[in-house]
């Protein structure tokens, strides 16, 4: 290869759209592959939809399926879950973190409840909340509770000790302390339990929708997989993909404003 | 200054106090105790000693000598000891306004620029933005960062991040700055010339400064008296007053005069680093025993 052309490679990568070309380049290379493997039988079409044919159901789901309807239900129950969670986990993670009693007589608890397959809760969540979109939410909310608690205790507990004297150095008040050295600290890794608790959240309403039969993409897929309009079906996958990747983006954002430079 | 010829006396300063009256700090018999598996371990023997305005006075002595144990008491960070911190004839009891604080570790905040990590103690003084930045922005000039305000500690350095922290410090105009073996992750040139910087900067300030540390040359540089510690229990074996002239720079480590004074003060610090090292490996071999 001449100098140029692995001087153009190099600028290529260090271009602002070079990563996302090559991403979108690799993802557009595998969907073509798979349509390949598919049309000469090395996949078999009955158990995998063509790529092609998927992206023809588009319409169809989106006009008959009513998706964007669904779309938004489950966008907002997951957007509501994932308020709850931050709200509700960085609360629980810091009072653990300030009081060494109740981190003592719990941490094992909320370590035991991040494990624990929560989806099998939803019968009970019925019977409490009723066969609604609170009952769904409710679900999001505790099975992605624990790992933000737990992530968050790690994040402010992890604060170096020297920056935590750095701060005594000048005299700060203990809500100083918090808010201008252990929180922005441990931002990292509490967005880190946000985002293992926003996946354990939407496996969780996802999945409640489509064992509840409520409504919202869950719903949707079910429907189409019992008729068995397989490229429909991940057709109705591709826009959960969608809800999680606006929550994940709305969730970058928020790191970056709250923490500009790691 | 290299080449030059400068007087050499040996001087012990005797009784290691500036004169009361003039004294902005008075350490009066610390002694401070700790709690160990192997019983109570003694860090700091009724050291006493002190400082006048515009004064730098370094500390040194072996690992484990109790130095930065004697940091952290003066700084406030430590209590639960026997004696009495004083500055301007305030007893310390915790961290005080008037003493500033430099760690050994890397102590910049990540997640604020240079000029926000400089601002920092003046938006916790509570000044307008404007004011808190157009001061910060002295201070980093002070330290010869100009032109990086905007960047990262991520983005520096491990010698600019360390002038990062000592203009926070110097921002919040602390009457006495205590550092802690500042430079002892950085490499021995720009240890050096960090050393000029902190010369200038104390030339500037007319700054009161105590400095701990384990490395001679960097102590006969840029001390006026240098307090040398026993190893453990750390007292104070000596106070050795530094007649190299003033205004100083790296150059005057060349010096003959700078050469005797490194040699006296590892004459008094050797036998002491030795007992650290036997000590040191005699526990290496209990543990080594007892796994």
């Amino acid at each position: 290869m001449s100098e140029a052309a692995i001087a153009a490679r190099k600028a290529f990568a260090r271009s602002r759209y070079g990563p996302a070309l090559i991403g979108l380049g690799s993802f557009v290379a595998f969907i073509v592959l798979v349509e390949l493997l598919i049309r000469v039988g090395l996949i078999n079409r009955f158990i995998v939809p063509m790529p092609s044919d998927i992206i023809a159901a588009f319409p169809r789901v989106i006009e008959e399926e009513q998706v964007l309807h669904r779309f938004v239900l489950t966008a907002t129950e997951a957007l509501s879950a994932t308020i709850l969670v931050t709200v509700l986990g960085v609360t629980g993670g810091v009072l653990l973190h300030r009081y060494l009693l109740l981190r003592q007589a719990t941490e094992t608890w909320v370590a035991a409840i991040a494990a624990a397959p929560l989806v099998l809760m939803y019968p009970l969540y019925l019977v409490i909340f009723g066969r609604s979109a609170l009952t769904i939410v409710m679900m999001g909310f505790t099975a992605g509770l624990a790992p933000v608690i737990l992530k968050t205790l790690e994040g402010l507990s992890g604060t170096r000790r020297v920056l935590i004297n750095v701060g005594k150095s000048f005299n700060l008040t203990s809500s100083q302390q918090f808010w201008k050295i252990l929180f922005p600290a441990a931002l990292p890794t509490i967005f880190v339990g946000l985002r293992l608790g926003l996946i354990f959240s939407l496996i969780n309403i996802v999945g409640v929708e489509f064992l509840i039969n409520f409504g919202g993409l869950g719903q949707l897929i079910n429907e189409l997989a019992e008729r068995y309009d397989l490229p429909g079906t991940y057709a109705a996958i591709c826009f959960v993909i969608l809800v999680s990747v606006c929550v994940f983006v709305l969730m970058e954002r928020l790191e970056r404003w709250l923490r500009p430079v790691d | 200054m290299a080449g030059v010829t400068v007087p050499f006396e040996r001087v012990d300063a005797g009784a290691p106090h500036a004169a009361p009256a003039q004294a902005i700090l008075v350490v009066d018999d610390i002694v401070k105790r700790f709690e160990t598996p192997d019983g109570v371990l003694t860090a700091v023997d009724h050291v006493s000693f002190s400082v006048a305005p515009g004064e730098f006075v370094g500390i040194i002595g072996p690992s484990g000598c109790g130095k930065s144990t004697l940091f952290n008491v003066i700084g406030g960070l430590l209590d639960g000891y026997e004696g009495t911190v004083k500055v301007a004839d305030e007893r310390v009891r915790g961290p005080h306004r008037s003493i500033g604080m430099i760690f050994q570790e890397e102590s910049t905040f990540p997640w604020r620029s240079v000029i926000d990590n400089v601002a920092f103690p003046l938006e916790i003084a509570g000044l307008p933005k404007a004011e808190r930045y157009e001061r910060a922005k002295h201070f980093v000039r002070l330290v010869g960062l100009d032109g990086f305000e905007r960047r990262y500690p991520a983005e520096l350095s491990g010698g600019m991040r360390q002038r990062v922290s000592m203009a926070r410090t110097l921002a919040a105009q602390p009457k006495i700055l205590l550092m802690d073996e500042p430079f002892a992750s950085l490499d021995e040139q720009t240890r050096l010339l960090l050393g000029d910087k902190v010369l200038q900067i104390q030339q500037q300030l007319k700054q009161t400064t105590l400095l701990i540390t384990h490395n001679i040359t960097e102590a006969v540089q840029l001390s006026d008296r240098i307090l040398v510690m026993t190893y453990r229990p750390g007292k104070v074996k000596r106070m050795v007053e530094i007649k190299l002239p003033r205004p100083r720079s790296s150059e005057v480590v060349s010096s003959e005069a700078f050469g005797r004074y490194v040699a006296q003060i590892w004459g008094d610090l050797r036998e002491e680093a030795s007992r650290g090292l036997e000590d040191e490996e005699g526990r290496k071999l209990r543990e080594g025993e007892k796994r």
